[in-house]
């Protein structure tokens, strides 16, 4: 029981690591809103254009964000070490207060 | 608190194979319920629309529609996948209703990596089908034989890893508002009065929409490099 605290734990510590490259991806996105300011401000009239490119970007520079999120929600919920660590994982999967 | 798929039946099929009744499979019905009722009553509307009047009302909003998305479209990738254009329609229909669908507290279909592999799998397929049809030799050879023969494996693993990034994209934004609103529904009751209201807001409306918009972008914008440089 007490392997399985502790690869629980950790794996929730793992989580909240994986979850901390969200700074970086902040600091992208707005480093991508910032130019496309910038853009618009020199060239008012291509806006939309502008608008749109930078949805993209911002939806691109998300992408590692977002395999942060599938990571953490992995370790959270779908735990492939407890698997391993124990034969009789779902069992004792589905009786953790998840 | 349970972030996991509720199975509701499963159907089988052969000993060890079954057919799983999700959560998902229930939502996705329900959301291809409701745009079918839409189009079924948008087609009966237009039938009995005087052609060569001036449009308005529901007829003006749906040409509106599909005339901004063909310009769109249009704008966005080469002229010789225009007869693409419905099937990037749907797409973005499908995605805009199924992100959405949060808002009246169902389980949005798109929270579900079971369903973005598949549409960003169909976007794969689509991509290499573009490619082969328009320029069969250049396409093949982007991929076998550039820059040398031996940068081969490397470019298919990026080709695979497309359908991957595509699909984690969708699903990651969509799980992890799914998932931050659901604990805020397990605060006490002070803070679930007013405060879901901005945030169901911004996690189900705006970013649904903003992803929707992105996966369907970026898929039409590999077809459109796929089939034309």
């Amino acid at each position: 029981m007490e392997a399985l605290a502790l690869a629980v734990g950790l794996s929730n510590i793992a989580a909240a690591i994986a979850l901390l490259n969200g700074i970086l991806t902040t600091l992208g996105q707005g480093k991508v809103a910032a130019h496309a300011v910038d853009a618009i401000a020199r060239q008012p009239e291509a806006k939309g254009s502008i608008t749109t490119t930078m949805l993209i970007g911002c939806g691109l520079a998300e992408t590692s964000g977002v395999y942060g999120i599938v990571i953490a929600a992995l370790l959270l919920f779908a735990n492939p070490f407890l698997d391993r660590l124990f034969d009789l994982a779902p069992t004792l999967v589905s009786m953790l207060p998840l | 608190m349970d972030f996991n798929i509720r199975v509701f039946t499963g159907i089988r099929i052969t000993d060890g194979l079954e057919f799983l009744i999700t959560e998902t499979t229930v939502n996705t019905w329900i959301v291809m319920g409701l745009i079918l009722l839409f189009a079924i009553i948008v087609r009966i509307r237009i039938a009995r629309v005087d052609p060569l009047a001036r449009p308005k009302g529901l007829q003006n909003f749906i040409e509106m529609c599909v005339d901004g998305w063909e310009k769109f479209y249009a704008s966005n990738t080469n002229p010789i996948v225009m007869y693409l254009a419905p099937w990037f329609f749907t797409l973005i229909l499908f995605l805009l209703v199924s992100n959405a669908i949060g808002i009246v507290g169902l389980r949005p279909p798109t929270a579900d990596w079971g369903m973005t592999f598949p549409l960003a799998l169909s976007t794969f397929l689509l991509i290499q089908f573009a490619g082969v049809r328009h320029r069969p030799k250049s396409y093949l050879k982007s991929i076998f034989l550039e820059p040398v023969f031996l940068f081969a494996p490397l470019n298919v693993i990026g080709e695979l890893a497309r359908p991957i990034s595509l699909s984690f994209r969708l699903f990651g934004n969509i799980f992890g508002g799914m998932v931050l609103l659901t604990l805020l529904y397990s605060l006490p009751w002070f803070v679930t009065l007013l405060l879901p209201i901005p945030l169901h807001m911004y996690f189900d409306l705006a970013a649904g929409l903003l992803q929707a918009v992105i996966f369907t972008m970026l898929s039409l914008t590999f077809v459109s490099l796929a089939a034309a440089e």
